[in-house]
């Protein structure tokens, strides 16, 4: 599925919670069930700078497409990242680094993703498209 | 006086907000407080009424302004009880004025000296002095804390001797909330013949200290933690020590003559307040502190601690909730964490509820190493907080465990 399938696809999922706290358990629930990062990677050089709870961010190429896993010490800033892998993982460099991240808004994650909150997950979108970089070239 | 806190509470507009569709808890005191709308109505009665630049003005409204702005500075020095008003220097808040003194000791001390840091401190009384350290030298010693969250004074003890020549402590840590004994600190401090500098930012809310009987050398605060506005606060030291020390920052205001082979500088206090200085903050840091008083600082701290009392026990009431920092002697904040519960987490879900309180370090990540923790959640009360604002914030917390768990 393209990107922006993927994120129409999660806003269609998220109209189906009738207020905020709804979808706050869905996303404490994905931050369950995320695809955790090996243990060989989660190491101080994966840390995402600016963040109040540990965020830890891994990409490896695979057959041309990049696969991202991630781990965070808070369950719903782990949930977000959840979030971000369905969209971004397993999509080619090209396809990530001229992606949108646009239905932020829709779904009313957009205050997790403000620059000036402190839980780095803006810094950890730009880290996935700094890892697309990194790997268009190979 | 009767504590009449829903006359109080309508004095602080804000709190009639709504956040995320609840009534706005605010329990973030710590990091700054609440306006009440005197201390607002003062700001723009100010730029209404009698907008002017001071001390040069020729005019009427010039001097209308110089006299509340110098109005602003008698009142802080009555309120802390300093001899003389040109000891109060009126800076842009605590990290100002700690750095103006930083400043003022890089010639004064050498690397034959130390001084002694507090291990309670906030970052912006430890950094300063890690940039004074690297350029004159000094040798930097730590007074670390016990358990409870209290400093070790038979440490201290060993810390001091001849060599020592300033001793930085927090009045009130910010992240735990005790209070600490600067008295006794102050005069160990002194009798190695050693200045002792308090910041007081997290104890003015709460009470009022004298500073001629404490017989500090310098004491610092930001009228934002006082019902004030932000960027101003006020630097008190003892004239000898504000005379021996050079000018922080040049500019207008802080010369008394001006050539270009040499300038003089002015007297106290102007010789630090460089340049047009924050007239309608300190203005209204005077308001804030006719508030205060009016409420009396002592029936504050007293509802303050009922208050914490009450909190105290209902939080501990909550399977796993671990309180840091129990000193018998600490101010209205509760630092707390939840086992196996990232206090990130808890913070994001009290916000839906309209409850807002800390959560990280605090900007006092030493205190957080020596707990082994990352950081905690943070409810500071205020006297304008209520019994029911807990019971929000208790009812919230137990729906935000469970949604976690």
């Amino acid at each position: 599925m393209k990107i922006n399938e993927i994120q129409a696809e999660i806003v269609d999922e998220f109209s189906l919670f009738e207020d905020w706290m709804e979808k706050y358990e869905y996303m404490i629930e994905l931050g369950k069930s995320i695809q955790l990062i090996d243990t060989k990677n989660k190491i101080d050089a994966n840390l995402i700078k600016g963040c109040q709870s540990k965020l830890w961010l891994f990409a490896e190429l695979k057959n041309g497409r990049i696969f991202y896993s991630a781990d965070s010490e808070a369950i719903i800033t782990k949930g977000i990242a959840a979030i971000l892998l369905r969209v971004f993982s397993n999509q080619t460099p090209s396809d990530i680094l001229n992606s949108e991240f646009k239905y932020i808004d829709e779904i009313g994650l957009k205050e997790h993703l403000s620059p000036t909150r402190a839980n780095g997950l803006v810094s950890m979108i730009k880290q996935m498209k700094y890892y697309a970089i990194a790997y268009s070239n190979k | 006086m009767v504590f009449d806190i829903k006359k109080i509470r309508a004095d602080f507009p804000i709190l009639k907000r709504k956040v995320n569709g609840y009534n706005f808890v605010y329990l973030d005191n710590a990091a700054t407080s609440q306006k009440p709308i005197q201390v607002i109505d003062s700001i723009s009665d100010y730029y209404k009424n009698y907008n002017s630049n001071i001390h040069r003005g020729v005019h009427s409204v010039s001097q209308e302004a110089t006299d509340a702005y110098e109005g602003a500075r008698i009142k802080i020095q009555n309120h802390f009880n300093v001899k003389k008003s040109h000891e109060i220097i009126l800076t842009s808040g605590t990290t100002h004025s700690i750095n103006l003194v930083a400043n003022g000791f890089l010639e004064i001390l050498d690397e034959k000296d130390e001084i002694i840091i507090s291990g309670l401190e906030h970052h912006s009384n430890i950094v300063p002095w890690q940039m004074m350290a690297a350029r004159n030298g000094v040798k930097i010693k730590i007074i670390p804390i016990d358990e409870n969250g209290d400093l070790n004074l038979n440490i201290y003890d060993s810390l001091l001797n001849s060599k020592t020549k300033l001793v930085f402590v927090n009045h009130v840590s910010n992240a735990l909330g005790t209070v600490n004994p600067i008295k006794e600190i102050i005069n160990k401090a002194h009798n190695v013949g050693a200045a002792v500098l308090v910041d007081g930012a997290q104890a003015s809310a709460h009470f009022k200290p004298d500073l001629q009987e404490l017989d500090v050398d310098f004491y610092t605060t930001s009228a934002h933690k006082l019902c004030g506005p932000t960027g101003i606060g006020m630097l008190y030291g003892k004239e000898k020590w504000l005379q021996k020390m050079p000018p922080y920052q040049g500019g207008g205001e802080m010369i008394s003559e001006v050539t270009f082979e040499k300038t003089t500088y002015a007297e106290l206090p102007h010789k630090f307040e460089a340049g047009t200085p924050n007239i309608s903050g300190a203005i209204a840091f005077g308001v804030a502190i006719d508030y205060l008083n009016e409420l009396g600082l002592e029936n504050i701290h007293k509802y303050e601690s009922s208050l914490l009392d009450y909190a105290t026990e209902k939080l501990k009431s909550i399977t796993n909730l671990k309180i840091y920092g129990e000193s018998e002697n600490k101010t209205s904040v509760i630092s707390f964490n939840i086992e196996g519960i990232h206090a990130y987490d808890i913070g994001t879900l009290l916000d839906k509820f309209g409850v807002a309180v800390r959560t990280g370090q605090h900007c006092a990540q030493p205190i957080m190493d020596h707990f082994g923790i990352s950081g905690t959640v943070r409810a500071s009360l205020a006297f304008y907080n209520t019994k029911e604002e807990i019971d929000i914030l208790f009812s919230s917390l137990k729906r935000a465990i469970s949604m976690l768990s």
